[in-house]
C-alpha cells in the first residue's frame, strides 16, 4: 500500500515536472508571466511529492515492509533501527530517491527565496532545475523504482552491504557527498539561465548562487573527508585515500568548484574571466554527473560500484545532453563575454589566482585521465590496464606543492599591481617559516623532495595566511582600540568572504601536513602473537592480552583485545575486530585506531586461531592522521563564515574596484538566447 | 548565438560520449572464470531440501558430485535473502520438471545461509523440483570461486565445467546448455540410461548418493 501511493507520488512528480519545464520555457518566451509562475509552483509541488516519497521509503524500512523492493533488498528484521534508517542511501534506487529529494530541497530553496528577482534568470534558472528533477523522476518510475512490489512477500531480508552497517560513518558520508554534489546543480542551474536569459555578461547569476555553491562546495569537502576517515576506520588496510574511480569522482568537481571560487572573485573584482567562470561552473556540474553515471553504472572497475542495470544507459543519455547542451551553449554566447578589465601586471593577486586555476584545471584533468584511462586503453588497444598510486602521485605531487605554495602568495599580493618593495615586504618573510619546516622534515628523516617542499610550503602557506589575521587585527587593535578577540571577531565579520577562505586555507593546509607525515613516516608490522606476546613497530608496543567471540543478532564477532604498554604499563586498549554477516563469504575487518594529537595507532586482527591461542594483528603507526580530519572540519569552518556575503559598506569603496556596468553588452530581446 | 563555435564544441562531445557508450559493452569486473573446460571441483554435502518426486532425495544425505560422472549435472548456487534468486527459481524448477527422466541432474547449493530461512523460503516459492544440500562453511562456493549468487554450474558427462552463468538463468540458457551437453552423453547414457540413470541419482543407496 505503501509502496503503490509513494509510487504514484513520484509518477505524478514526472508530470508534475514536465508540465513546470514546459509551461515555464513557454512562459518567459511568450512573456507569460502568470506560466513562469506556475513553474515556481511546480517546484515546490515536486519537492512535496519527493518528500512523501522519501518518507514513505523511510517509514517501509523501519517497518520492515518486505513487500518493497527496495526494502527487501537491503533490509533485515535484525539490523539494528539506526542503520536501517540510513539504508535509506545504502543501495542503488534509495541513494537516486534521496538525491531526488536534496535536489528538491535545494530547489524550493533557491527558487523561493529568488521568485521576486525581475528578469528571465531566475524563470531559466527553475526551468534548469525542473529539467535535471525530470531526468531522477523518470529514473525513480523506471529502471530505479524502489517500490517494486515483491510477491511473495519475503519474511526477512538480507541486510544492508555489512560495510555500510560497519561504522557510524556510513551515515554522514553519502548525505554530505549528496548534499554536496547535488548543490552544484544550483549554481550551473544559474549559469545556464544566464546564458538564456541574456544575463550572462553580468555577475548576478554568480552572487544570487553564491551562498549555495560555498554549501554545496562546503559539504562536498566534509564528504570528501568524511569519505576519505570512513576508508581508514572501516577497510583496515591503514590508508584513506587509494584514487579509486569513484574518489577520483566527488574530488573532480571539489577541485573545479574550488577554482571557480577563486576566478569568481576576479571576474566579479575586475571584470575578467567571464567565459572562463562559465566552463568552471558547468563543468563542475558536467563532473557531478559523471562521478554518479561511474558509480551507478557500473562502466569502471571499483569498490562502491553499484549493481549494473539498464539505469546506466539513462545515466549515458542524460550526460550526453547535458554535455552536448552546456557545450552549445557556452560556445554559442562565448561571443557575448567580453572582458571589461585586463591584468594590470603580473605581480597581482588575479595572476596568483590565474595560477591557481591553471593548475586545479590542470589537477583535475590530470585525474579525469587516470580514471578514464583504463576504458580508453581497453578501447583502443583492447588490453586491461589499471591506473593506481604512482601515476596520480607522480602527476599530481608537483601540482599539490604547487598549489601550498600559491595558497601562501595570493593572500599575500593585492588586487591589481604590486610594486617591488611590496612584493619584497609581503612574499619573503614567510620563507622564514618554510625553512623551519623543511629543517624540521629533514631533521625527523624526510627525504623525499616532494615531501621536503610540501612542509615547507605548508609553513609558507600558513605563516602567509596567518599574517593577513594579524595585520588586520593589529590595525583595528591599533584604529580602534579593540581588544584582540574582538578586534578578530570584527575583522572576520566585516569581510567574512576573505577570512572566511583565509581559515579554509589554513584547514588544506592541516590536512596537507597530515598526509604528509602519515605518507612519509608510516611504519608498520604483522605479528602472530599469542596471549602475553608483544609487537614492536616505531617505539610502539602492544599486548596481546586475549582473542574473543560473541554472537550479535546480525552477525558474530571475533576480536583480539591488545594492550598499548608503555614503561610496563598499559596505557590504551584496543580492540580490533572481524565481523561476519551471514551473506558474506569473506569476514569483513573492523580495524581500531587509538589516536593523539602526534598520530594514530592503526590495529587489524589479520586472522585468528578458532581456539583463542593465538592472533595475527597488523599494527601501524602514522604521524598526524588526526590533523587530516581536523583540517577537514576547519575547512568547513571557513566555508560556513564564508557563505554570508561581505556586509555591504556603500562609504568606502573598495581600494581598486573597478565597477562593471550591471549590463556590460547589449541585451539581446527578451527570450533570445 | 556563434552556431559555428557551438557546432565545434558539440562535436568535441562525441569522442567522450561514444568511449562511454562503448564501455557499456563491457564488464569491467568480468574475470573470465577459469572453470569452463575444466573438471568441476568435487564435493559431498548434506541434503537439507528434498525436492519432489521423482527426484527427490532423503533428507540428511550425502550428495558427492563425482557419483553422478556420465550424466549431465545442473548446479545452483542461491540463498534465501537473495533477490534474483527468486526471479529465476520457477524458470528453474519447472525446466527441472521437464527434463525429469532424462540423464540430467538438478542440484541447489545453498550459500551462506540457515537451513531453516531456506526451507521457509522454498515453501513460500511453491516448493522446488530437485533437490537441495547445504553449504555450510562454503567451501564448495569458494572451491567455484563464486561471485555472487545466483550462479549456474553445466557439468558434462566427464565431470567438466561446460559454463557458468553468473546471475539468475533464463530458460533459452538451460535448454541450450542441458541440451547439447546431453548430446555429447555417449549413446548408452542417452538412450538405455535415461530411464536408468533417473533411477539411479535418485533412488537413495545408488551410484548418485553414498
Amino acid at each position: 500500500m505503501t509502496g503503490l501511493l509513494a509510487h504514484d507520488a513520484l509518477m505524478v512528480s514526472v508530470v508534475v515536472v514536465l508540465v513546470g519545464a514546459v509551461l515555464g520555457s513557454l512562459g518567459i518566451r511568450g512573456g507569460r508571466a502568470d506560466w513562469v509562475q506556475i513553474a515556481f509552483g511546480t517546484v515546490y509541488a515536486n519537492f512535496v511529492l519527493v518528500s512523501l516519497a522519501t518518507g514513505a521509503m523511510i517509514y517501509a524500512l523501519v517497518t520492515h515492509d518486505f513487500s518493497i523492493s527496495y526494502v527487501a533488498q537491503v533490509g533485515s528484521r535484525e539490523t539494528p533501527l539506526f542503520y536501517t534508517v540510513i539504508s535509506l542511501w545504502g543501495a542503488l534506487e534509495g541513494s537516486i530517491l534521496f538525491w531526488a529529494w536534496v535536489l528538491g530541497a535545494y530547489s524550493t530553496a533557491v527558487v523561493w527565496l529568488n521568485r521576486k528577482r525581475a528578469g528571465n534568470l531566475v524563470p531559466w534558472a527553475s526551468v534548469t532545475l525542473l529539467v535535471v528533477a525530470l531526468f531522477f523522476a523518470i529514473l525513480l518510475v523506471g529502471p530505479a523504482n524502489p517500490f517494486k512490489p515483491v510477491f511473495p512477500v519475503p519474511a526477512d531480508g538480507p541486510g544492508p552491504n555489512p560495510l555500510l552497517q560497519n561504522h557510524i560513518l556510513m551515515a554522514v558520508h553519502p548525505p554530505l557527498l549528496y548534499l554536496g554534489y547535488v548543490g552544484m546543480t544550483v549554481p550551473f542551474a544559474f549559469a545556464v539561465g544566464a546564458m538564456f536569459s541574456g544575463e550572462v555578461a553580468s555577475d548576478d547569476w554568480i552572487r544570487i548562487t553564491r551562498p549555495y555553491l560555498m554549501v554545496a562546495w562546503g559539504f562536498l569537502s566534509a564528504a570528501i573527508i568524511a569519505g576519505m576517515w570512513w576508508s581508514y576506520e572501516v577497510l583496515g588496510w591503514g590508508g584513506y585515500w587509494a584514487w579509486d574511480p569513484v574518489e577520483n569522482a566527488s574530488f573532480m568537481p571539489w577541485l573545479v568548484a574550488t577554482a571557480f571560487l577563486h576566478s569568481a572573485m576576479v571576474q566579479e573584482r575586475r571584470g575578467m574571466l567571464k567565459l572562463w567562470n562559465l566552463n568552471l561552473m558547468v563543468g563542475t556540474f558536467v563532473l557531478t554527473i559523471l562521478g554518479t553515471f561511474l558509480t551507478r553504472s557500473g562502466i569502471l572497475s571499483s569498490v562502491h560500484a553499484f549493481t549494473e542495470g539498464p539505469i546506466g544507459y539513462y545515466f549515458l543519455v542524460f550526460i550526453a545532453i547535458v554535455l552536448v547542451a552546456a557545450l552549445v551553449m557556452v560556445a554559442g554566447v562565448s561571443d557575448k563575454l567580453h572582458t571589461t578589465g585586463h591584468f594590470d601586471s603580473p605581480t597581482s593577486r588575479e595572476t596568483a589566482f590565474l595560477l591557481n586555476n591553471l593548475f586545479l584545471t590542470a589537477f583535475m584533468f590530470t585525474v579525469l585521465v587516470g580514471t578514464l584511462y583504463p576504458l580508453l586503453a581497453e578501447a583502443l588497444r583492447g588490453v586491461k590496464v589499471s591506473v593506481g598510486e604512482p601515476f596520480f602521485n607522480k602527476m599530481t605531487l608537483p601540482l599539490i606543492v604547487s598549489l601550498l605554495f600559491l595558497m601562501g602568495v595570493g593572500p599575500a599580493l593585492p588586487w591589481g599591481s604590486a610594486t617591488k618593495a611590496e612584493m619584497k615586504a609581503k612574499l619573503l618573510p614567510p620563507f622564514s617559516a618554510a625553512a623551519v619546516m623543511a629543517a624540521i622534515a629533514l631533521a625527523v628523516g624526510a627525504r623525499n623532495p616532494y615531501a621536503v617542499l610540501a612542509y615547507a610550503f605548508v609553513g609558507y602557506a600558513a605563516f602567509a595566511n596567518l599574517r593577513e589575521y594579524w595585520i588586520g587585527m593589529k590595525a583595528r587593535h591599533a584604529a580602534h582600540g579593540e581588544s584582540w578577540p574582538v578586534a578578530l571577531a570584527r575583522l572576520v565579520g566585516g569581510n567574512r568572504r576573505r577570512y572566511g577562505g583565509y581559515v579554509a586555507h589554513l584547514g588544506v593546509l592541516l590536512v596537507a601536513l597530515g598526509i604528509a607525515a602519515s605518507e612519509s613516516f608510516r611504519a608498520e608490522r604483522e605479528a602472530t602473537l599469542a596471549p602475553g606476546q608483544t609487537i614492536t613497530v616505531a617505539g610502539h608496543t602492544a599486548r596481546l592480552k586475549e582473542v574473543w567471540g560473541r554472537e550479535e543478532p546480525q552477525r558474530a564477532v571475533i576480536g583480539a583485545t591488545m594492550e598499548v604498554v608503555q614503561n610496563g604499563k598499559v596505557v590504551a586498549t584496543a580492540d580490533p575486530r572481524m565481523n561476519f554477516y551471514p551473506t558474506q563469504s569473506a569476514p569483513v575487518p573492523t580495524p581500531q585506531v587509538i589516536s593523539s594529537i602526534g598520530g594514530d595507532l592503526y590495529f587489524n586482527l589479520m586472522a585468528f586461531d578458532q581456539n583463542g591461542s593465538h592472533a595475527t594483528v597488523k599494527l601501524i603507526v602514522q604521524p598526524l592522521v588526526p590533523w587530516i580530519w581536523f583540517g577537514g572540519g576547519v575547512v568547513v569552518l571557513g566555508a560556513i563564515i564564508g557563505i554570508f556575503p561581505k556586509r555591504r559598506r556603500r562609504t568606502a569603496p573598495a581600494a581598486v574596484r573597478h565597477p562593471v556596468p550591471a549590463v556590460a553588452v547589449p541585451l539581446p530581446s527578451e527570450g533570445e538566447a | 548565438m556563434n552556431w559555428k563555435r557551438a557546432g565545434i564544441a558539440a562535436l568535441a562531445a562525441v569522442p567522450i560520449i561514444a568511449l562511454f557508450a562503448w564501455g557499456f559493452t563491457k564488464d569491467p569486473n568480468a574475470i573470465p572464470s577459469p572453470l569452463p573446460g575444466r573438471a568441476a571441483p568435487d564435493f559431498s554435502l548434506p541434503v537439507f531440501s528434498p525436492g519432489q518426486p521423482p527426484m527427490t532425495l532423503p533428507v540428511g544425505d550425502t550428495v558427492r558430485l563425482a557419483s553422478l560422472r556420465g550424466q549431465v549435472v545442473v548446479l545452483n548456487f542461491w540463498a534465501s535473502w537473495c533477490l534474483s534468486c527468486r526471479d529465476e527459481h520457477r524458470t528453474l524448477s519447472q525446466f527441472a520438471k521437464r527434463y525429469a527422466g532424462k540423464p540430467v541432474h538438478f542440484l541447489g547449493v545453498l550459500y551462506n545461509d540457515r537451513t531453516a530461512p531456506a526451507l521457509q523460503w522454498i515453501e513460500e516459492m511453491g516448493g522446488q523440483e530437485y533437490p537441495s544440500v547445504n553449504d555450510p562453511d562454503a567451501h564448495t562456493a569458494i572451491n567455484y570461486g563464486l561471485y555472487g549468487v545466483p550462479e549456474t554450474y553445466f557439468i558434462d558427462g566427464n565431470g567438466r565445467v561446460a559454463y557458468k552463468q553468473t546471475g539468475p538463468v533464463t530458460d533459452a540458457i538451460l535448454t541450450r546448455e542441458v541440451d547439447s551437453l546431453m548430446a555429447a552423453l555417449p549413446p548408452s547414457a542417452r538412450t538405455g540410461g535415461s530411464a536408468d540413470s533417473a533411477a539411479a541419482g535418485l533412488a537413495p543407496g545408488t551410484k548418485g548418493l553414498q
